[in-house]
């Protein structure tokens, strides 16, 4: 609610006051923020015993195992595996996949949004045909034609790294590389989730940028004797940060869904590494009716579903701040 | 009209065809053959293989052979299910995903609409609040979430509707629901804001002004116009629903076309994804098109050229 009670505000808020009185957008991104910072620190802090196998499987939360005495306030799945370790390195693999995939297509659509509205023209007609026809391909198969292309060459390229170093002998080197190995498939879903969700974030730059260019300090700049590439860096993409950050906030979310439905189909992220959708698979696989593993699902669900809402409220928030006419 | 429509087709005939040839060549150059399996077949009988399937010699030779036979209109033989031809695939899985893509359709398109304009006309009271906060929520939460939770409710705890199984009206019912659920809010979203905009405009005044109601005007004057950003969005979105959902199918465990899609990639089935990925593409055209016509049919002022 805008209080505009004893001081008037004579100039309109910037975004950024805007966003700060959102208080759903600022609770949601507190909550990722601290998501985050959980992910990335409690895991090496943890005991190294609930980070292995263990013979304690389908422990039910807040149970002890036996022999061990460790206590699982999440219980363990199929392996023994300690479910809040499985879940906070989930949350690593669900939100690092979303946030550098988001990152990637951010570039790849910003270049892409920012050539074809400045050329225009004929350019501009062509690249935005071609956004159109990989629009028609549904996405999530042609994610999935990608997986499936890079993924064993990524592998066979790791493994051409390891033997080099081990041929050289370099046995630090080599055992990195092994353990990329185990983790390629991040890797190659990253990459594949990226080349394929910039579509939008192009189109809307494009639409920024056909506004932009013509005006006046633009032109300014174009008469002051700077070239395409130093008004598009210079001048234009300033301008578009807002826009872009906006837009990056949203695509997280679609990049972080789109992992965990192939994941949960079996086609994304393997073991040993983990993400939601796939603890969501093998909580799924577990399940029968005579004896209900609820927290092998309830666990994954409520952490994933909840951050995707508090994704969608920050970047809603963003939008309505920054991008007040587009309301979708 | 004529001309447009004729365009139009043409245009679409390309697009297709481009979307074909980028889904073979990267399904080509994909590690693994469709032959190869764990137990490598000896090698004159893969290379007898490959020549009856015309997926021997260049990438050039394979792609120009398969284009051949597409102008033919022959979809190919599916290389994992042998002797069944791809037409018969689809037709056989088809079905399925198309009535259960259309219930979900119906489910999406008029839920959407109504939530949306009681919300605009509500607007900054707790039933906009609450529905813009649901509709939220289900663009959040994923589909593999939400099915077993509406098994779970809806089935097991109250007992409403089936568990599982396919093929009456009932059965359909919650897979529909939950493959709707976030179009629903889609369609909500982008309703109100739309109604939202056209409330302001200078005609409904006039038809408050008339003496007509809040709901009159907006029933008979405003949702007319309001309603074309909608459409724009169904086009797309049916073609979506009718093409099946992997991950609904799969939680539901139904035989659809969903699964075409997954099953004919991981088993490097070049001509069946081909064929699934040239229906979806046809169904898009066909629905992008008939949005264009519907658009004129609303609002008069939009002429068809291009």
């Amino acid at each position: 609610m805008p209080e505009m009670t004893s001081q008037a505000r004579i100039a309109r808020p910037d975004g950024w006051q805007l966003l700060r009185r959102n208080r759903a957008a600022m609770a949601a991104l507190w909550l990722l923020l601290s998501l985050a910072l959980a992910a990335i620190v409690l895991p090496p802090l943890l005991p190294a015993a609930v980070k292995t196998t263990s013979s304690a499987s389908f422990l039910p939360p807040l149970h002890r195992a036996h022999e061990v005495g460790m206590l699982h306030l999440l219980g363990t799945d199929v392996n023994g595996q300690d479910m809040l370790y499985r879940l906070l390195s989930g949350a690593r693999v669900s939100l690092g996949v979303g946030f550098v995939g988001a990152l990637i297509s951010l570039v790849i659509g910003t270049l892409y949004g920012m050539i074809s509205g400045y050329v225009g023209g004929r350019v501009d007609a062509f690249m935005m045909r071609a956004i159109e026809v990989l629009q028609s391909v549904p996405r999530i198969l042609f994610i999935m034609i990608l997986i499936a292309a890079l993924d064993d060459y990524v592998k066979e390229w790791v493994d051409g790294w390891r033997l080099a170093a081990q041929a050289h002998g370099w046995p630090r080197f080599a055992a990195a590389m092994s353990d990329l190995k185990a983790y390629s498939k991040v890797l190659v879903m990253i990459v594949s989730l990226g080349l394929v969700e910039w579509l939008t974030m192009a189109r809307i730059v494009r639409g920024q940028v056909l506004v932009l260019r013509e005006m006046t300090f633009v032109t300014a700049s174009k008469a002051m004797g700077q070239g395409s590439w130093g008004v598009l860096r210079r001048h234009l993409l300033p301008n578009l940060s807002t826009i872009i950050l906006t837009y990056l906030t949203l695509t997280i979310p679609a990049v972080i869904l789109d992992e965990s439905f192939l994941s949960f189909l079996g086609l994304g992220i393997e073991d040993p590494a983990a993400s939601w959708g796939s603890l969501l698979k093998d909580g799924a696989q577990v399940i029968n009716p005579l004896e209900s593993k609820w927290w092998l699902l309830v666990f994954p669900a409520l952490l994933m579903s909840v951050s995707l809402l508090a994704l969608n409220f920050l970047g809603d928030g963003l939008r309505d701040a920054f991008d007040p006419k587009s309301g979708e | 009209m004529f001309s447009f429509l004729a365009r139009r087709v043409i245009s679409s005939v390309l697009v297709i065809f481009c979307v074909i040839s980028v889904t073979f060549v990267l399904a080509r150059i994909t590690k693994g053959g469709p032959f190869d399996k764990e137990k490598e077949p000896p090698p004159h009988i893969k290379e007898a293989l490959l020549t009856r399937y015309k997926l021997n010699g260049t990438l050039w030779e394979q792609y120009t052979a398969y284009v051949g036979s597409l102008a033919r209109f022959d979809l190919g033989l599916s290389t994992r299910y042998r002797d069944w031809r791809v037409s018969e695939l689809l037709r056989q899985k088809m079905p399925n995903s198309f009535a259960l893509g259309s219930l979900a359709f119906v489910i999406a398109g008029c839920a959407g609409v109504m939530l949306g304009s009681l919300a605009a006309m509500k607007k900054d009271t707790w039933i906009d609040r609450s529905a813009m906060l649901a509709a939220l929520v289900s663009i959040s939460v994923p589909s593999f979430i939400s099915g077993p939770f509406l098994i779970a409710v809806a089935a097991l705890w109250l007992g409403w509707l089936p568990v599982g199984g396919w093929g009456t009206v009932s059965q359909m019912i919650l897979p529909a629901i939950c493959l709707a659920a976030p179009y629903i809010a889609y369609v909500a979203r982008l309703m109100r804001n739309s109604l939202l905009d056209v409330m302001k405009s200078d005609f409904l005044r006039t038809a408050r002004a008339k003496g007509l109601s809040e709901t009159q005007a907006v029933v008979k004057h405003a949702a007319k116009v309001a309603i074309l950003p909608v459409v724009t969005f169904l086009g797309p979105l049916a073609a979506h629903l009718l093409t099946g959902s992997m991950i609904v199918e799969s939680v539901f465990n139904i035989s659809g076309a969903g699964m075409i899609f997954v099953n004919s990639i991981q088993n490097r089935d070049v001509f069946l994804l081909g064929g699934a990925v040239i229906v979806y593409c046809v169904l898009l055209v066909i629905f992008n098109l008939l949005v264009d016509v519907a658009y004129t049919l609303l609002d008069k002022r939009i002429r068809l050229y291009a």
